[in-house]
């Protein structure tokens, strides 16, 4: 009974020592804990928490130049301790890594040592955290100069898309209507608000959402036309007059936009959107899904306007609209149309802008009124294929200017753009050669 | 009655303001652009940036005050220039679109961080604080340190302020207005001399009943103070007779000539691309003038000196009547007042917490005041283009 009991005694004594003996062999690291003004601490993970790489060795290199490694254990931690300040060098031996993969250099080049190492700055009585990452041994994340042109070409083709979309009616409420219509990019920013208020605010789906955008949209330029437009042209207001309201209708959306929805800009969709990689190009389904939609409704319009009847009626008022009404067509119920789908063009552009940019606000317009304007009138005033060509320049400009002058001149030299084609070709590039002097 | 004063005594203080003066002076040079010569020029305020940011770079670089002047004035000849040169021979619209470009690509350089040079004298999108150049200006004030109220003697000390001394201090001013527009319509028989002694002896005393009425404590020398006012609304009377004498003489008449019908002066031997120049520079020449009053009391801010800057001018310009001498100076105050007007009585009866009634934020009175002016804007042009003392045959506002 004496020796049964002993016998216990011993194993429940022993048996917590072997159980360390185990854990440590299946552990590898005891956990270090830093003693102040004796001891410091250096510990990490391979790899991450929920992913640890397990079985590798990380070499510790002291300031005297001596090693000490230590192998990984299946939570991939290490930790080394010791016992002099200064600083150390964390590295791996490469050959124990997983196979394909590689230790990335640190992010910051005065931390760097050889062969990837961390350099590690210990002061004694702290622990000291190494964080090593292990990639993929063919990453490769520098991007060439030519990528980087694809790239923001790409971008500058989806701003340009979406630039036409509003542009194109703009342009053709100059030709049939001489207005040069200044609150057109708060009709932008109108269907991001709306499309807002829609999505973000009520909860609706998205393709819902953008539908009934268009809708109220069009509906807005369809009352503009019928209760502002059409009573000041029966007037006989003149042209300079009708500009100036429309200069006063813009700044009344913009302070309404700030009254009714704030400051602050506001989403559309609250998520992120999933990237997606086309070769060199990195974009977002949703760019994708938005540019789609503005080819496809680019096409409708240009269809419409060669093909059907009121599409040659819109382009031969958008001409001459004197002549126009003298070979019989209804230049005001063709000018309601212009409005209406102008406005509901702009409202699907805001957006589409809105869901692109991720973000919409009061000035939103302010931005790209001037694009607008340049993309119309370098494309020839009162053309809408010119408006679609001169957007797509426009859209390109502003997205691949920063690679050869600083960012922050973007949009100015798009203007600039604008400016010297006008010295040289002040009809733009498709207008007709006709005196604008 | 004390809810009134207080937004009176609002009206008031925005009336004295230089900022007001400022505007009026930059009026001025629209007036000359638009008004008179017809060109339709949407980029004053980047005159107004340009002189602004010559003047206030100029000083932060110990320039003395007087060449930092002349250097801003400068900034804004070289910009018609290089704005008139190309955009002169285009179309109304086309000058319309190249000017709004021209200034925002002004205001785009102005709060740029990208080339360090430049950055470090504009400072980016932050701008020039105004203590950094206001020193040489009120260095020059002789009025001392102190306050002074306006008028001295005012409507507390008859009769303890009573509201029947205020409301009959009213009524005469009402009266003395009725009084004025009749002399200037000419419906009493006053001609000459007199009839312009007349008008302004009815504006003097009119403008003495007011403070009289509204009193306004300013301090007399410092970031805002009297001697700004005094010196801003000084240099508007100088420029105000200087415009009398540019369009009285055969160049105004040239500058009219031209708004009306290019072809006809060109055929009288005229040269249209230089009157039209020359009108461009000296109205940007007053925009800069105007700029540097501008940002005396407050910073050379690229973003408050943009559009929307030009935007009031415009409905400045179109409120008191372009075309006139005392349209610009008028509409701003009018604009300013105005707007001032809709900020107190929204705040008072409007706002959420201090009007039982009351449904907007404090922001939102602000917002509202803009959404009105948007508003107005376009009444004004549709129903009343030729503004409050234009002469309607004379702006036909067709490009």
């Amino acid at each position: 009974m004496g020796r049964g009991l002993a016998v216990t005694l011993l194993m429940v004594l022993v048996a917590p020592l072997l159980l360390l003996i185990t854990s440590r062999s299946a552990d590898a690291v005891t956990l270090c804990v830093p003693k102040k003004d004796e001891t410091a601490c250096i510990a990490g993970t391979m790899g991450s928490r929920s992913d640890p790489i397990a079985d590798v060795d990380v070499v510790l290199t002291k300031p005297d130049g001596t090693t000490e490694s230590q192998t990984t254990a299946a939570d991939g931690k290490f930790s080394f301790q010791v016992d002099a300040a200064g600083d150390y060098l964390v590295g791996v031996d490469p050959d124990t890594l997983p196979k394909g993969s590689e230790l990335r250099p640190p992010a910051n080049p005065s931390l760097a040592g050889p062969d990837g190492a961390l350099k590690v700055t210990v002061a004694l009585g702290q622990t000291r955290a190494a964080t090593l990452t292990v990639r993929a041994a063919d990453y490769d994340d520098s991007t060439s100069k030519l990528e980087e042109v694809v790239q923001s070409g790409f971008n500058g083709l989806r701003l340009g898309l979406l630039l036409a979309l509003a542009s194109v009616g703009l342009s053709l409420i100059y030709g049939t209507t001489g207005i040069s219509n200044f609150a057109h990019a708060e009709q932008v920013t109108l269907g991001g608000m709306v499309g807002y208020g829609f999505a973000n605010v009520l909860g609706l789906p998205l393709w819902i959402a953008g539908i009934l955008v268009i809708l109220v949209c069009a509906a807005t330029g369809y009352g503009q036309d019928r209760l502002l437009w059409q009573p000041l042209r029966r007037r006989g207001l003149g042209l300079t007059q009708l500009m100036i309201v429309t200069i006063g209708l813009s700044l009344a959306m913009q302070y309404a936009f700030q009254y009714f929805v704030g400051s602050r800009t506001v989403r559309v969709v609250v998520e992120s959107a999933t990237s997606v990689e086309l070769g060199p190009i990195r974009t977002t389904t949703l760019s994708l899904v938005c540019m789609a939609i503005a080819i496809v409704v680019l096409i409708v319009v240009g269809f419409a306007l060669l093909r059907t009847r009121i599409g040659r009626a819109t382009r031969a008022v958008s001409d001459n609209p004197a002549l126009a009404q003298a070979s019989g067509i209804d230049t005001d119920k063709v000018i309601r149309l212009v409005w209406t789908v102008a406005m509901g063009l702009a409202g699907l552009s805001g957006m589409l802008y809105a869901l692109v940019v991720n973000g919409i606000k009061w000035d939103t317009g302010l931005q790209i009124l001037l694009l607008l304007f340049a993309a119309v009138t370098l494309g020839g005033l009162g053309t809408a294929f010119g408006a679609l060509i001169g957007s797509i320049v426009i859209g390109l400009v502003v997205e691949m200017s920063p690679l050869v002058i600083p960012g922050d001149f973007k949009y100015a030299a798009a203007l600039l753009i604008l400016i010297l084609l006008l010295l040289v070709r002040p009809q733009g590039l498709l207008g007709r050669a006709q005196r604008v002097g | 009655m004390d809810d009134i004063q207080n937004i009176l005594g609002a009206m008031m203080r925005v009336a004295i303001d230089p900022q007001t003066a400022a505007v009026a002076i930059a009026v001025i040079g629209l007036n000359i652009h638009f008004g008179y010569t017809g060109l339709l020029n949407i980029g004053q305020s980047a005159f107004m940036l340009l002189g602004a940011y010559g003047f206030a770079i100029s000083i932060t670089q110990g320039i003395p005050m007087f060449f930092a002047i002349l250097i801003g004035l400068a900034l804004a000849l070289v910009f018609a220039l290089v704005l008139g040169v190309p955009t002169l021979k285009l179309r109304g619209d086309y000058l319309a679109i190249v000017t709004i470009s021209a200034a925002e690509i002004i205001r785009y350089v102005g709060r740029s961080v990208g080339i360090g040079w430049l950055t470090d004298l504009t400072k980016g999108a932050q701008g020039i604080p105004g203590s950094q150049y206001r020193a040489p200006f009120t260095n020059l004030s002789f009025f001392g340190d102190g306050n002074t109220t306006l008028l001295p003697f005012n409507y507390t000390d008859v009769a303890g302020g009573s509201v029947v001394v205020r409301l009959l201090g009213w009524v005469v001013v009402i009266a003395l207005v009725v009084l004025l527009v009749r002399i200037a319509r000419g419906k009493l028989a006053l001609a000459g001399a007199a009839r312009t002694g007349a008008m302004v002896g009815i504006v003097v005393v009119a403008a003495l009943i007011c403070l009289f009425l509204v009193p306004v404590t300013q301090r007399n020398t410092g970031a805002n103070g009297l001697w700004f006012t005094a010196v801003a609304w000084t240099v508007v009377g100088l420029s105000v007779l200087l415009l009398l004498g540019l369009t009285r003489s055969p160049w105004g008449r040239a500058l009219r000539g031209v708004r009306e019908d290019e072809d006809a002066m060109r055929s009288l031997g005229k040269n249209v691309f230089a009157i039209k120049m020359q009108a461009l520079v000296i109205g940007g020449l007053f925009g800069a003038l105007g700029g540097m009053m501008y940002v005396l009391p407050a910073t050379v801010q690229p973003d408050s000196m943009g559009r929307t800057l030009t935007f009031f001018c415009y409905t400045a310009l179109l409120l008191g009547g372009a075309a006139t001498i005392w349209g610009p100076v008028l509409g701003s105050l009018i604009f300013y007042v105005g707007r001032a007007f809709v900020i107190a009585v929204s705040q008072t009866y409007l706002q959420d917490g201090s009007s039982p009634i009351g449904f907007m934020s404090n922001q939102q009175t602000q917002q509202f005041a803009f959404i009105v002016v948007g508003v107005a804007l376009m009444l004004l042009v549709i129903f009343r283009p030729q503004g409050i003392l234009g002469d309607k045959r004379e702006l036909r506002f067709n490009v």
